[in-house]
């Protein structure tokens, strides 16, 4: 039943919007508020800002610089901005970097979330805005007492989680400040796809777990407990097993459940919904970017945990997840005029808007 | 009113943070020191152990460590060598850390004299060393450049104190007997040591040529351990007979 509203989707979509669409999105961007434009290049900014700080906090743990400052919110009693760079040597340029990068990521936040709250006419996203705001906090806080209390592993599996999850947010908060959201993508028909939904929502979720996974591996030192690969000592399963050998394990396991379900929710958008382009992108890039990790995955076992590919799984990671989510998001856009304005309070003043 | 009530508050409130987090360095008011007790045996009567750690066949050759993420250390480094196999001409092995492992009759105060471990050159001096429990180690950096010295022991409090600035000590001491707790600098990675701590003084560190030499010990019959940083351990027994030698000899080997 839902396969056949998909194939209907698929008949109908090509003729009318391949004709149209194209033509009227640049007129239409020309004619979008400047304000609204510079906040969502804002909310990009950020973004790429979140993403360069999830790759200094990956280059912290691989290179073991966690505990080279042992001090905090102080770095060997400098206050955090006055230390001295000169004195950044050794595992100090990694974690002090990464401390830098995440205040300048915390300023920008702030930024972020007022300039919502003075701006963004839908409550919904001014909270979200707070929420981020709010999470930054928290990581820094976490951050902080990872450092005091030696990593413990479930605070530093909970500093990783986070920061996945911070970035994934404004990556979306970038998605819902987009013209494309803001104007459903000029689809004047909804997407009636259950199925697609389903797979699109269950997507995040699969690699949010697989992330988690990741990061419970990374901090309990079980990166190369299983040294070969694809095969697990030389066989399919273990041959035998430890706490170690089981969460690597999971995480492999975990890497071909979420295969699946990227590849079916790629594959629904591919087959049913080729024309709407605003799935299509994410859904391809989607599928390019989980390759890619897998095969970082599987150089980061083989080559011993090497530095660079190591903290490139973990970035790759943020983006197969904050991708994941930009589906999700799209995918819920497009179906219906309704939506919208059951989803969000504010709409009617953003309709408003001049 | 309103104002002064509010300017009361917050004056209130500032003195009871500053109550609540001054004097915390202040070291607190110890116990008066309990009468050293004498060991349960004649002095006169003490022997002693000694013996060689021989490593056979070829050992690892050490491996040069990169320490250009910091240019201080590039050029204090005066030992650029990786440490962890120190075999000699006869094939003595050096850093095994020997000690008595059994029970050991009577109690020994912890030594008075202080223990150093110099971070120099970027590397820690000595590599592998012992204290007693309750004797003070102190840690220096004697290098122009900073370092963190993190201990992750299992059975004593973990820490990781800064060292910014050269000349810094800093002084510790151990609760608890372990074998061995692990030293790190988590600036320069390739900086490690390890201490062995035990509750009596019965502890020797080979030299480069293997040897060691373990004196003042009660006559009897003891167990001798030998641990190494990548071999792991062995043991055996030995009988100290009385103002005498006993002969203690372990040999490691690859794999």
């Amino acid at each position: 039943m839902t396969a056949g509203r998909g194939s209907s989707a698929r008949s109908r979509e090509p003729a009318r919007i391949g004709a149209s669409f194209p033509l009227r999105r640049r007129p239409f961007i020309r004619s979008w508020p400047m304000g609204r434009l510079w906040l969502h290049r804002y909310v990009c900014f950020v973004a790429v800002a979140a993403a360069l700080l999830i790759t200094a906090g990956g280059l912290v743990t691989s290179t073991g610089s966690g505990l080279s400052v042992p001090d905090w919110p102080n770095t060997y009693g400098y206050s955090m901005i006055t230390f001295p760079p000169s004195m950044m040597v050794g595992g100090i340029f990694y974690e002090h970097g990464h401390r830098l990068i995440a205040t300048t990521v915390g300023l920008l936040t702030i930024g972020l979330a007022v300039w919502f709250w003075r701006a963004e006419p839908r409550a919904w996203v001014r909270r979200l805005g707070w929420i981020a705001l709010a999470a930054v906090v928290f990581q820094g806080l976490l951050g902080g007492i990872t450092v005091l209390y030696f990593l413990p592993a479930p605070v530093s599996i909970g500093h990783a989680g986070l920061a996945h999850l911070f970035f994934t947010l404004i990556v979306s908060l970038g998605v819902l400040t987009s013209p494309g959201w803001l104007a459903a993508y000029r689809r004047p028909e909804p997407l009636r796809d259950r199925t697609l939904l389903r797979l699109a929502l269950l997507a995040p979720a699969a690699v949010y777990a697989q992330v988690l996974l990741g990061a419970v591996m990374r901090h309990t030192g079980a990166g190369l407990a299983i040294p070969d690969f694809p095969l697990a000592f030389g066989h399919l399963v273990p041959p035998s097993w430890s706490a170690a050998i089981g969460i690597h394990y999971a995480h492999r396991v975990g890497a071909a459940v979420v295969t699946v379900i990227v590849f079916a929710a790629a594959s629904r958008v591919l087959a049913h919904h080729w024309a709407r382009t605003e799935l299509t992108r994410p859904a391809m890039l989607l599928v390019g970017l989980l390759l890619v990790q897998i095969g970082l995955g599987a150089w980061t076992v083989l080559s011993g945990k090497h530095v660079a590919v190591n903290t490139a799984h973990v970035t790759a990671g943020s983006l197969v997840l904050a991708t994941a989510a930009v589906l999700a998001l799209r995918v819920h856009r497009s179906r219906g005029s309704d939506a919208p304005e059951r989803w969000r309070p504010g709409a009617a003043a953003l309709e408003a808007l001049p | 009113m309103q104002h002064r009530t509010l300017w009361a508050f917050v004056s209130f409130l500032v003195l009871a943070v500053a109550a609540a987090c001054g004097g915390g360095s202040e070291p607190a008011e110890s116990a008066a020191p309990a009468e050293p007790a004498a060991p349960a045996f004649d002095p006169a009567t003490a022997g002693s152990v000694s013996g060689s750690i021989m490593f056979e066949g070829e050992a690892p050759a050490p491996e040069t460590i990169r320490m250009n993420s910091d240019p201080v250390c590039v050029k204090a480094a005066t030992d650029t060598e990786t440490d962890y196999y120190v075999v000699g001409e006869g094939g003595g092995l050096g850093n095994v850390f020997v000690y008595v492992k059994s029970e050991l009759p009577g109690s020994f105060p912890p030594a008075s004299d202080t223990v150093i471990l110099d971070q120099q050159g970027c590397r820690y001096t000595p590599h592998v060393f012992g204290v007693q429990v309750g004797q003070t180690l102190q840690i220096v950096n004697s290098d122009p450049t900073l370092h963190n010295i993190h201990a992750t022991p299992a059975n004593n409090p973990e820490f990781n104190t800064g060292q910014p600035i050269q000349g810094m000590t800093f002084d510790r001491t151990f609760d608890n007997v372990e074998i061995m707790v692990p030293f790190k600098c988590d600036v320069h990675g390739w900086m490690n040591a390890y201490v062995g701590v035990l509750d009596h003084p019965f502890f020797a560190v080979t030299g480069s040529d293997g040897s060691f030499e373990i004196s003042g010990l009660p006559p009897g019959t003891h167990t001798i351990e030998a641990w190494h940083e990548e071999l792991g351990t062995q043991e055996m027994e030995v009988t100290v007979p009385e103002s005498g030698t006993a002969e203690a000899s372990f040999t490691f080997s690859m794999g």
